[in-house]
C-alpha cells in the first residue's frame, strides 16, 4: 500500500501541474507560435495553432510599422534611470534611519511610511498639471523624476540595513572613516542582494507602467513601449499577427529579467515584504 | 606650596579647557551627524512633497473647484463637486463595477496561488522548470496582457471562441455583451496577476520551516490534511498580505479597461481610475476628478487601515 501510493500521488501532483500550466502557458505560446506565422496562414479560418513554417517576416514588419526600437529604447532608459535613482536615494534615507543620529528620526520614518497609503493614482491630476507647466510633457525627465523616491525601497533595504553586523560600523568607527565613507564602502557593497531585489521590482514596475506615460507622452520619439504597443491595434492593416508579433518583442526582454532575476525576486520577497 | 598649588590649578584649568574643547568637539559632530542625517533623507523628502504632499494637497484644492478645460481653476465651488458626484449614477455604477471586480478576481486570484505554490513547493524533480512557468507572468504588463487577451476574445476569430465550438459551445460576445465583458476582464486580470501572487504564496511557504510540516506528517496526517492544518495558519499572514495587496490593486486597476472596452458597453466595465481618467482628461473636469480620486485615497486608506489592526492583533496574538 506504501508503496503504491506515493507513486499515484506523484503522478497526480504531475498531471495537475501540466494542466494547470498549459492553461498558463497557453496565451504565451500562442503569442510566440502566432508571431512565427505568415499573415495569410494568421487569417485563416479556421485558425491553426501552429506555424507551417518558420517565418519571421510579421516580427520584421511590426518594425517597419511601429518604431518599436526606439520604444523599447525609451523604455529601457527611462526604467534603468528610475531604478539607479530610486536604489539609490532610497539606500541613502535608509542609511540615516539606520546608522545616523538625528532628532525626530521617529516622526520622519513613520512620515515616509505613510507615503506608502497614497496610491499614485490619487495625485495623478496635480502632477500632471505640474509636469505640464514645467514643460516636462514629453520629456524624460518628465517620465522619471516623479518616482525617483519610494518609501517601499527606504522600507525594504531599512529592514536589511538593520540585520548587518553592528560590529562593521563601530570598527570602521575607530578606523576614523566617516558616514559617507561607511555607506559607500561597507553598506552598500554588502547590501547588494537587497539591492538587487528592490532593483528588480523596480525595474520590471517602471517598464510596466502604463497610466503615466499615456497622459505625459505624444509624439513617437517618446512613446514607452507598453503605449507604443496598444497604438499597433490602430494601424491601418489587415493581420492580427503582427500585432501579436509585437507583443513577442516586447515580450521578450521582460521574460529574460526573469529568467536572471526571478532568484532575486522571490528572495528579496521574503526578506522584506512578507516577514517584514 | 605655593608651586604645587599653582601646579593644580594649572592642571584643573587645563582639563577644564580640554573639557570645553572636547565638549565643543562632540557638539559640532553630533550638530554634523545631525545635518548628514537630514542630507541623507533630502532627496526622497524633496520628491515626496513635490509629487505626493503637495499634488495631495492640491486634489482637496482642486476638489472644491470648478476647473477650465486647461486646468485653471475657474470658481469656487464649495462641496458642489461631492455633492454632484454622490447623487450621480455613474459614481455609483463605478463603485459598484469596482466592487464585482475586486470579488470577481481576488479570491480566485488567491486560491491560484495557493494551488500552484503549493504543487511547486513539494520536493519533486522538475519543480524548478514549473516554479519559471508560473512566475511568467510576471513579465507581463498590463498593454501586453490586454492585447493577447483582445486578440483571443475576438468574437469570430479568437482562438476562444473557436475551441468553444470546437466543443460544441457557441460563440461568446466575450468584450461586447454588457454581462460578460467584466467577467472577461477578470479572467484576464487574475491570469495577469497570476504571477505576482504565485511567487508571494511561494516565498510565504519558503519561509516555513519544514521541520513542523515534517512532524505532522510523522504524526500520520496525510500531505492534504497537514497543508491545512499546520502550512495554512502559518501561511496566513502572508495570505492576509496577499489579500489586502491585491484589493488595493484592484481597486486601481486602469490599463486593461483602457485597453479592452473603454469602460463599455453601457459602462459596465467602467471602473474607479476609469471614471477618474474620464472625468479628468477626456471631459477636462479636475474638480470632480480630484474629488472623485480623494474617495478612492478614503477607500484605500480605509483598507490599509484594517490591514494594520490585524497585523496588530497578530502580533499581540503571538
Amino acid at each position: 500500500m506504501i508503496g503504491i501510493t506515493p507513486f499515484i500521488r506523484r503522478s497526480m501532483v504531475y498531471l495537475l501541474l501540466s494542466l494547470l500550466s498549459i492553461a498558463m502557458l497557453f496565451p504565451f505560446i500562442y503569442t510566440f507560435l502566432q508571431s512565427l506565422m505568415t499573415p495569410e496562414q494568421s487569417s485563416q479560418f479556421p485558425p491553426s495553432f501552429f506555424p507551417k513554417s518558420f517565418y519571421l517576416g510579421s516580427i520584421s514588419n511590426v518594425f517597419e510599422l511601429i518604431p518599436v526600437g526606439t520604444f523599447i529604447g525609451n523604455s529601457f532608459l527611462i526604467s534603468t534611470i528610475i531604478m539607479v535613482g530610486q536604489v539609490f536615494i532610497a539606500s541613502m534615507a535608509a542609511y540615516a534611519f539606520v546608522y545616523i543620529r538625528f532628532p525626530g528620526k521617529k516622526y520622519w520614518f513613520s512620515l515616509f511610511l505613510s507615503t506608502m497609503m497614497i496610491p499614485w493614482e490619487v495625485t495623478i491630476i496635480p502632477n500632471y498639471l505640474t509636469v505640464k507647466s514645467w514643460g516636462w510633457l514629453d520629456s524624460y525627465q518628465g517620465l522619471t523624476i516623479p518616482f525617483l523616491a519610494s518609501a517601499f525601497g527606504v522600507f525594504l533595504l531599512r529592514q536589511y540595513f538593520l540585520q548587518l553586523p553592528r560590529e562593521l560600523f563601530e570598527a570602521a568607527k575607530i578606523d576614523g572613516s566617516g558616514h559617507i565613507r561607511h555607506f559607500l564602502v561597507i553598506v552598500l557593497p554588502l547590501s547588494r542582494p537587497a539591492i538587487a531585489s528592490l532593483s528588480v521590482y523596480v525595474f520590471l514596475n517602471s517598464w510596466n507602467m502604463y497610466l503615466w506615460p499615456l497622459l505625459t507622452t505624444n509624439s513617437d520619439k517618446m512613446r514607452t513601449v507598453q503605449i507604443g504597443i496598444s497604438m499597433l491595434q490602430f494601424e491601418e492593416f489587415t493581420s492580427w499577427n503582427i500585432v501579436l508579433a509585437g507583443v513577442a518583442v516586447v515580450l521578450l526582454p521582460s521574460l529574460l529579467l526573469l529568467v536572471l532575476g526571478l532568484k532575486q525576486l522571490v528572495r528579496g520577497i521574503t526578506a522584506g515584504a512578507v516577514k517584514g | 606650596m605655593d608651586m604645587q598649588e599653582g601646579k593644580l590649578t594649572l592642571a584643573v584649568q587645563r582639563s577644564h579647557s580640554s573639557h570645553a574643547v572636547s565638549r565643543l568637539l562632540a557638539k559640532t559632530i553630533r550638530w554634523r551627524e545631525n545635518a548628514l542625517g537630514y542630507l541623507f533623507l533630502a532627496p526622497s523628502l524633496v520628491l515626496f512633497t513635490l509629487f505626493l504632499f503637495y499634488p495631495l494637497l492640491k486634489s482637496v484644492y482642486l476638489s472644491f473647484q470648478l476647473t477650465d478645460p486647461r486646468g485653471r481653476v475657474a470658481a469656487y465651488v464649495g462641496l458642489d463637486n461631492y455633492t454632484q458626484l454622490f447623487s450621480s449614477d455613474m459614481f455609483w455604477n463605478s463603485l459598484a463595477v469596482t466592487g464585482l471586480f475586486t470579488l470577481y478576481t481576488v479570491p480566485v486570484g488567491i486560491v491560484l496561488g495557493i494551488v500552484t505554490a503549493a504543487l511547486t513547493h513539494i520536493k519533486l524533480p522538475g519543480m524548478r522548470i514549473f516554479q519559471f512557468m508560473f512566475a511568467m507572468p510576471l513579465a507581463l504588463s498590463v498593454s501586453t496582457a490586454a492585447v493577447i487577451w483582445m486578440i483571443l476574445f475576438h468574437p469570430s476569430l479568437g482562438m476562444l471562441n473557436y475551441i468553444l465550438s470546437l466543443l460544441g459551445v457557441s460563440p461568446i460576445q466575450w468584450l461586447t455583451n454588457p454581462s460578460t465583458a467584466l467577467l472577461s476582464i477578470s479572467m484576464m486580470t487574475i491570469w495577469m496577476q497570476s504571477g505576482f501572487n504565485y511567487i508571494i504564496v511561494l516565498s510565504g511557504l519558503q519561509s516555513i520551516s519544514d521541520d513542523m510540516v515534517e512532524s505532522a506528517k510523522i504524526d500520520g496526517a496525510g500531505p492534504v490534511r497537514a497543508f491545512m492544518q499546520i502550512v495554512l495558519p502559518l501561511l496566513s499572514p502572508t495570505l492576509f498580505f496577499l489579500a489586502v495587496i491585491s484589493i488595493i490593486g484592484a481597486f486601481q486597476s486602469f490599463g486593461q479597461i483602457h485597453l479592452l472596452t473603454k469602460g463599455g458597453p453601457a459602462g459596465s466595465t467602467e471602473v474607479f481610475v476609469y471614471s477618474i481618467y474620464k472625468e479628468a482628461f477626456i471631459n477636462y473636469q479636475f474638480g470632480t476628478g480630484s474629488a472623485l480620486s480623494l474617495v478612492l485615497f478614503a477607500i484605500i486608506l480605509i483598507l490599509t487601515l484594517i490591514q494594520f489592526v490585524f497585523v496588530e492583533k497578530k502580533v499581540h496574538y503571538q
